[in-house]
């Protein structure tokens, strides 16, 4: 961590006396530095996840394992993109996020190790869900700023209190923008080309407008308007973030909406039954 | 182009302008962007509500619990909302749009290519992202050094050796644009193709028949509406046998894992037989068709005799299985039979077992299997000419055989044993039972060509994501001592941070200067 930028908080601060710039400094890199220590042990429990079933396979056959990967996901790019995009002040956002989702798997949605189903076991799944996770916590990320951005418009632009720390409204639309522009085309090569190939192969056919594939499509073409959005004169700012933060709403529908409420989704992972559908 | 048109009221518009202002409406940014939020938001009815190509059996289920919302449903279009009038209205309205976006935008494209990077603004202190410095080096020389610098960085030059240096870079962002729109258009040509050319069909074969492939002989069938019956290839198969393996253990104890179905076919009736195992994920490709394992069940072997003692049917008869237990439900009609027509309306437990008074299937392998049906007689309905389906018995004129008791009389039965039924109607034995396979066969035309276009499109956002269409300008005079320097930058997407890219370049600038 060098040490210009080592301590986003710092930068983000503006400027407070020099020896609490000094502490701050130092308690925004133990801070960042166990963050680091808490993914590489989520990574550690997913692969002791993936191991511990028989035979060994990706752990995102369920819900639960979804969650847990998904808010990997969500810490690794935070992780990763941290000093190149300065992104200390998100810490207290993403850090809570995660935590929450983890709560939320390990009460409600613990399952056991279980083998995958038939259709579920293709090497085409393991490239799909990994590019729709990826995609997934790209969004999410991308969607914390939006949100922060809307609530810092109303706001206002203040030097002191919580907000202080946030980027400006215009750091925070190209930051939101950045994020967004490499989840879309992630989600993109997930849902319209190895899901598909990945369909056709257990399905026969590659798109079917099964509920699972509707929402995928309604996310991308709501995330393709954000992008539009961002050029579109009338549209920018407020109006793109508002689109982005609906992306998100679409994209979180996708995966807890229809897996629970769908029973014609032949990707519940509630209801894991993809060969033995009753033939219609 | 709106004020020409908000100065006189809309009666003065001729037919002309009216068609222009029509298409430029159409062909704007903001009408695309409606038009995507609109595509997004009539998807989702297609979720929400049954659709006829999805879960058929759903739509049928929902019709029949709101019969007062049907015919409105029905009318919209509702249970088949992706070939929906309106649905598509907004697709070819957006591509409509595409297009007469994309054309324009091409030729300039096309035009710019070659032409130069514009000529440096007078003032570049005045734009938004710029910086200044002091150099020893003589102008002239300086200005060499910020074109060989600029070069380096892939910029292309403007040639007008000046007192300033014009650079810019990143053209290839507007081709991954036009690349990606250009592509969607290619992705929903090979959809429509699929869709219009293509054809699905579903048949179960119970192990050791054969299915070849002409239309009679499926149990569903699909086709495109432009689809011509001698599109399909003169392939044969046999279901040999069918494996399944059962979890015995673990949470997902009683599941089925590697279905196995072996086949033995033929590409055409005098081509050489072949085996191939099909397997969940591993379809079969015979020519342009592709056969897919999607389902299978189990089909009790049943023996009917009649009052007579005469055979009234006899054969394996599929049972749907109800959920992922195999619980399975299936009917028997021995319409043959004499004097009395023969109905069995019932369940085949896998592994039956009886659990507090309540009969229950264990798991889904036949381990202990039992069938247990309810007979029905006289009026089956077979006979009345309209076409009925094999899954279904017709009980709204047939009369329930009661036993000794009064109740209704229940053959609960196993393999290898015979039951006889009440008032000399006859017997059923149950012989065995065989597993069935659910063969999908289907042609899907003009996939690649949706598989390249997606991946075309995918190339094109790419460069149109990150590919930073940036101009830079170098400007430099001399003052007193030494030489004043001017750079100013400017991203044409507005969405890059350029005090960065102008900080890298000046120190670049001055870091040659120096050495
Ligand atoms: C099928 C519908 C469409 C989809 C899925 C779509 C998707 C996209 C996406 C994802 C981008 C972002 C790429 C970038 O930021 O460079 C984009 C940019 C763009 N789209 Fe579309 N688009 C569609 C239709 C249209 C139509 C009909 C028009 C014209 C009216 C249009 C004009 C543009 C323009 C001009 C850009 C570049 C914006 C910029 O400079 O940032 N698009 N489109």
């Amino acid at each position: 961590m060098g040490a210009e930028e080592g301590g986003g908080v710092a930068v983000a601060t503006g400027g407070p006396e020099p020896e609490s710039t000094h502490r701050v400094e130092f308690l925004g890199r133990l801070g960042f530095l166990l963050t680091v220590v808490a993914v590489a042990i989520h990574l550690v429990a997913l692969v002791a996840r993936g191991m511990a079933a028989d035979p060994n396979r990706v752990p995102w056959g369920n819900m639960y394992e979804f969650t847990i990967s998904g808010s990997f996901f969500v810490a690794l790019l935070y992780v990763a993109l941290y000093r190149k995009f300065r992104l200390g002040w998100m810490a207290p956002i993403v850090l809570a996020f995660v935590v929450a989702s983890l709560m939320v798997a390990v009460i409600w949605l613990h399952e056991e190790v279980a083998p995958l189903t038939e259709a579920l076991n293709s090497y085409w799944l393991v490239i799909h869900v990994v590019s729709a996770i990826i995609a997934t916590g790209a969004f999410t990320l991308g969607g914390i700023v939006s949100a922060m951005y809307l609530v810092k418009m109303r706001k206002g632009d203040t030097t002191t209190g919580p907000l202080a720390r946030v980027p400006s409204l215009a750091s925070l639309d190209r930051l939101s923008y950045r994020i967004h522009a490499f989840g879309f085309p992630v989600w993109t090569f997930a849902v319209l080309i190895t899901g598909p190939i990945w369909a056709h192969e257990a399905w026969s056919s590659y798109w079917n407008w099964d509920p699972k594939e509707v929402w995928a499509f309604i996310t991308w073409v709501v995330y393709a308007g954000y992008l539009h959005a961002r050029a579109t004169a009338g549209w920018r700012g407020r109006n793109a973030a508002l689109l982005a933060l609906l992306g998100l709403a679409t994209l979180w529908f996708n995966f807890i909406g229809i897996n629970y409420f769908s029973s014609s989704s032949q990707h519940s992972y509630a209801a894991p039954a993809v060969v033995e559908r009753i033939p219609g | 182009m709106s004020i020409d048109t908000e100065e006189r009221r809309a009666g003065e518009l001729t037919a002309r302008e009216m068609l222009r202002w029509t298409w430029r409406q159409l062909t704007s940014m903001r009408t695309a962007l409606v038009l995507l939020l609109l595509l997004a938001l009539a998807a989702v009815p297609g979720s929400v509500i049954p659709q006829e190509s999805v879960d058929s059996l759903g739509v049928t289920r929902w019709k029949e619990q709101h019969p007062k919302l049907t015919p409105i449903y029905e009318r919209l279009d509702l249970f088949s909302v992706f070939d929906s009038a309106w649905f598509s209205a907004i697709y070819i309205l957006l591509m409509v749009s595409l297009v007469g976006c994309f054309v324009p935008r091409i030729l300039v494209y096309w035009r710019g290519l070659r032409a130069q990077p514009p000529a440096a603004p007078r003032h570049l202190t005045r734009l938004p992202d710029h910086a200044t410095y002091t150099t020893d080096d003589q102008v002239a020389e300086h200005l060499e050094h910020a074109r060989a610098v600029l070069r380096g960085r892939g910029y292309r030059l403007r040639d007008d050796p000046g007192e300033a240096v014009s650079a810019e870079r990143g053209y290839l962002r507007e081709a991954g644009n036009l690349v990606f729109h250009v592509s969607v258009l290619i992705v929903l040509v090979g959809f429509a193709v699929g869709g219009l050319f293509g054809y699905k069909g579903g048949v179960i074969l119970v192990e050791g028949s054969t299915f070849s492939n002409s239309l009679t002989q499926y149990d569903d069938f699909a086709p495109g509406s432009l689809f011509r019956a001698e599109q399909m290839e003169p392939f044969s198969f046999t279901v040999d046998e069918f494996d399944v393996d059962w979890l015995e253990s673990g949470p997902r104890a009683g599941m089925a894992q590697s279905f196995n179905a072996g086949l033995r076919y033929q590409e055409s009736p005098d081509s050489a037989e072949k085996n191939y195992d099909l397997r969940v994920n591993h379809p079969l490709s015979i020519g342009d068709t592709e056969i897919f394992l999607i389902g299978h069940g189990y089909a009790p072997v049943v023996t009917v005799r009649d009052g007579n003692g005469d055979i009234a049917y006899s054969g394996p008869t599929v049972f749907l299985p109800q959920d992922a237990s195999f619980l399975s439900f299936g009917v028997i009609k021995a319409s043959s039979a004499q004097p009395e027509k023969i109905g069995l309306e019932g369940l085949f437990y896998p592994t039956y077992l009886m659990v507090d008074g309540d009969p229950v299937t264990v798991m889904g392998d036949d381990k202990n299997p039992t069938l247990s049906m309810l007979v029905y007689t006289g009026d089956l309905g077979v006979d009345s000419g309209t076409p009925q389906s094999v899954y279904i018995l017709d009980k709204s004129n047939a009369e329930q055989v009661e036993g000794p008791d009064g109740k209704p009389f229940r053959v609960d039965i196993q393999p290898g044993q015979t039951v006889k039924l009440p008032d000399g109607l006859g017997s059923i034995e149950f012989e065995g039972v065989k597993p069935w396979t659910r063969i999908q066969v289907s042609q899907t035309p003009g996939k690649e060509v949706a598989l390249a276009g997606v991946v075309l499109a995918l190339i094109g956002l790419l460069g149109s994501l990150f590919i930073r269409p940036r101009r830079v300008w170098v400007k430099a005079r001399r003052e007193g001592e030494g030489t004043m320097v001017e750079v100013a930058a400017l991203d044409r997407s507005g969405n890059g941070e350029m005090m960065e890219i102008l900080e890298e370049i000046v120190a670049e600038l001055r870091r040659t200067e120096r050495a």
